[in-house]
């Protein structure tokens, strides 16, 4: 079974506008003319940079409507400091530039049997919800929007957001000390309600955290994160089946080295959530340091396992099954 | 493709169905090797030669228009062959698009598709069909689109959801079964529908079957071959007609065994749908008849060769246990030990 992404599509910047002072917004329309793949809302796609010296792969959510296709849209978080990705997303990309983004995956869809979705989100993570927006708008199905982000100034899309969704949509900020009330909103949701959050590592966990403790079921408790990849000490990794030595740099990922050594290696998310890219550990002379989401503890206490999207080894030598 | 329609009872009655030489080595023989066990055999369905049932990625055969007919035919008898849950509506769009999208650009002087934004207008010539509609708006086709678009179609169709890292049966166009249900199957996750299948959940097939697919891709269909054997070249052995199918399993003996048994292969083709985010799985059926397969001095040694040395759980769940015997005595005048070519094609 083949992993590569031979079927990337190419785009074309039509517009760029900053939307706050760390926010980037980006329209991409198919070079070759027509539509670009229909999708579902909470879909991501893969955005291939080439860089100078590296070619970034970063996964951003689509946020236009799925029922207009001549155009996709994204938003781009400036991450200080950047490993390159959104760096290059900010000062490199002008209109006209060309990208090559990969077809839609959505890890993050809303559910068809839901009696009610509830959705969570914190700053950019904002973004999956447009899209859901539009698909909900026309079924019939209650949802309500809460939407935090740290002040006015850095909400990229309240005003969008409170004119769409007049009556479903409350936004907060930090700045004003208004915080979405996690526990309030989950211990009084009726059953069937499906609750969704997209945003910083600490809202998710605090809502995850929250549901558990309430006894909501799994099944009803979405999240995504696109985390990047956290940095650490080079390294050096040896794939065995394919014989490579691969050297692994501080603020690269493992699987960033892995594909720049020429290997085809599996991935979907690049965020640690999905678990498509989980790979074996034949060997290793030090720690794994785990930073997926996807690994049980026993999995992660093991050192058999990693994902190399987000994951990497504080050793001289990793030795993977691949 | 040659879509001449031919007269009389072909899956039924006087048994009309004749494969022509063309179709006879088009055949998707489903045994690679001498012997066969369950692997998690799927690959990407990619073109493959041209003339065969992969170069396109819905095939459309000499046998078309009468498998259509057939289809009404069982229909007609039994509406529940077809059915779908309410929350399967977007995927049963995605379905129609993939249809219509296929067999038009695979089969242009039979199929034509114009989209104007949600304006779209089908042709469907061999059937006769001229269809104006607006995509997404159920009330401007005759029939739910999944109805509408499978009845266009070859081989059975379901939909699946995915939740719950799981995949749900929840729609789906089911008149030409090897021995299985929609009625019965609809709404369970992939074990449950995979459950009477022996061996494979001790070797962890359907566990690894759904990781994989969970994560298929837009773009990226795959494929996989399954096969059966069938008495008369009867398409619906459903578990609802039994009483009109399984008797026939004792009717085989040396006299008409070349000629009433068919080796039947499916090629199960796996899209993930981009609205619903859905699956659709398609089982397209393709069947020869003892004396076909023989016809080809490597498939006969090999079929040979497959089914004396079948494991017994195989042959009783896949119903050949009867008649394997006399499958067997038949093709064993045929293989003299020569050893076979790696890969299905003829020689």
């Amino acid at each position: 079974m083949s992993h590569t992404h031979a079927d990337t599509i190419a785009v074309r910047v039509l517009a760029v506008e900053r939307v706050t002072p760390q926010i980037k917004h980006f329209t991409l329309a198919p070079i070759a003319g027509g539509e670009l793949p229909a999708f579902s809302g909470g879909s991501h796609i893969i955005v291939v940079m080439r860089g100078a010296h590296r070619v970034y792969r970063n996964p951003y959510s689509l946020m236009s409507s799925p029922n207009e296709l001549d155009n996709y849209q994204i938003s781009v978080l400036r991450v200080d400091p950047s490993r390159g990705g959104s760096a290059f997303m900010h000062e490199q990309v002008r209109v006209g530039s060309e990208l090559e983004i990969a077809h839609p995956v959505n890890l993050f869809g809303l559910a068809k049997l839901a009696r009610k979705h509830l959705l969570l989100a914190g700053g950019i993570g904002i973004t999956p919800f447009m899209a859901q927006l539009h698909d909900l708008r026309l079924g019939d199905v209650p949802y309500e929007l809460h939407y935090a982000t740290r002040s006015p100034e850095h909400g990229a899309y309240c005003e969008l957001m409170s004119r769409a969704e007049p009556q479903r949509c409350r936004l907060y900020h930090d700045s004003e000390q208004r915080l979405i009330d996690i526990e309030g909103l989950l211990s009084r949701q009726a059953l069937g309600t499906h609750v969704y959050v997209c945003g910083p590592s600490g809202m998710i966990t605090r809502v995850l955290d929250r549901a558990h403790a309430l006894g909501w079921p799994d099944s009803h408790v979405h999240y995504e994160k696109f985390s990047a990849p956290p940095t650490g000490e080079a390294f050096d990794a040896w794939l065995e089946k394919s014989r490579v030595a691969v050297h692994v740099l501080p603020d690269q990922s493992l699987l960033e080295a892995i594909e720049a050594a020429g290997v085809d290696a599996p991935y979907l998310c690049r965020g640690g959530v999905c678990g498509f890219c989980r790979t074996e550990v034949i060997a290793v002379d030090g720690e794994l340091v785990h930073n997926d989401h996807f690994l049980s503890a026993e999995e992660k206490a093991s050192g058999k396992l990693i994902m190399p999207c987000v994951s990497r080894a504080r050793c001289t030598k990793l030795v993977l099954n691949l | 493709m040659n879509v001449a329609l031919k007269q009389g009872d072909i899956y039924r009655g006087a048994w009309g169905f004749r494969n022509t030489p063309d179709a006879v080595r088009r055949f998707p023989l489903p045994f690679p090797e001498d012997r066969y066990m369950y692997s998690v055999n799927i690959e990407p369905h990619i073109p493959g030669p041209k003339g065969s049932v992969i170069e396109f990625p819905i095939d459309c055969d000499e046998h078309y228009v009468e498998e259509c007919h057939e289809r009404a035919i069982v229909l007609e008898e039994d509406p529940l062959r077809y059915q779908a849950l309410p929350h399967m509506m977007s995927a049963q769009w995605d379905t129609l698009e993939l249809g219509m999208q296929s067999l038009s650009q695979s089969y242009p002087q039979h199929f034509t598709l114009t989209r104007l934004g949600r304006h779209w207008h089908w042709i469907n010539r061999p059937l006769g069909l001229d269809q104006h509609f607006t995509f997404g708006d159920p009330a401007s086709l005759p029939r739910q689109p999944l109805e509408y678009i499978t009845r266009q179609l070859q081989g059975d169709w379901v939909i699946m959801d995915q939740r719950d890292n799981d995949l749900w049966c929840e729609g789906g166009m089911v008149t030409g079964p090897a021995d299985w249900s929609m009625d019965f199957d609809l709404g369970m996750s992939f074990k449950e529908w995979h459950g009477p299948v022996p061996l494979g959940h001790e070797m962890g097939v359907f566990d690894r079957a759904l990781r994989f697919l969970l994560n298929l891709r837009l773009n990226e269909p795959v494929r996989r071959y399954n096969w059966t054997m069938t008495v008369h070249p009867r398409l619906d052995t459903s578990p609802h007609n039994y009483d009109r199918w399984g008797p026939d399993r004792g009717g085989v003996t040396m006299q008409n065994v070349a000629d009433i048994l068919h080796l039947r292969t499916e090629l199960q083709g796996l899209w993930r749908l981009p609205r619903s985010n859905g699956i659709v799985f398609m089982v397209r059926t393709y069947m020869l008849s003892l004396r076909d397969v023989a016809s080809i001095p490597k498939w006969a040694r090999r079929v040979h060769r497959v089914l004396r040395d079948l494991h017994p759980a195989l042959a009783d769940y896949k119903g050949l246990a009867r008649h394997r015997p006399i499958a067997v005595a038949y093709l064993a005048q045929f293989d003299d030990g020569t050893p076979t070519t790696p890969g299905t094609a003829p020689e």
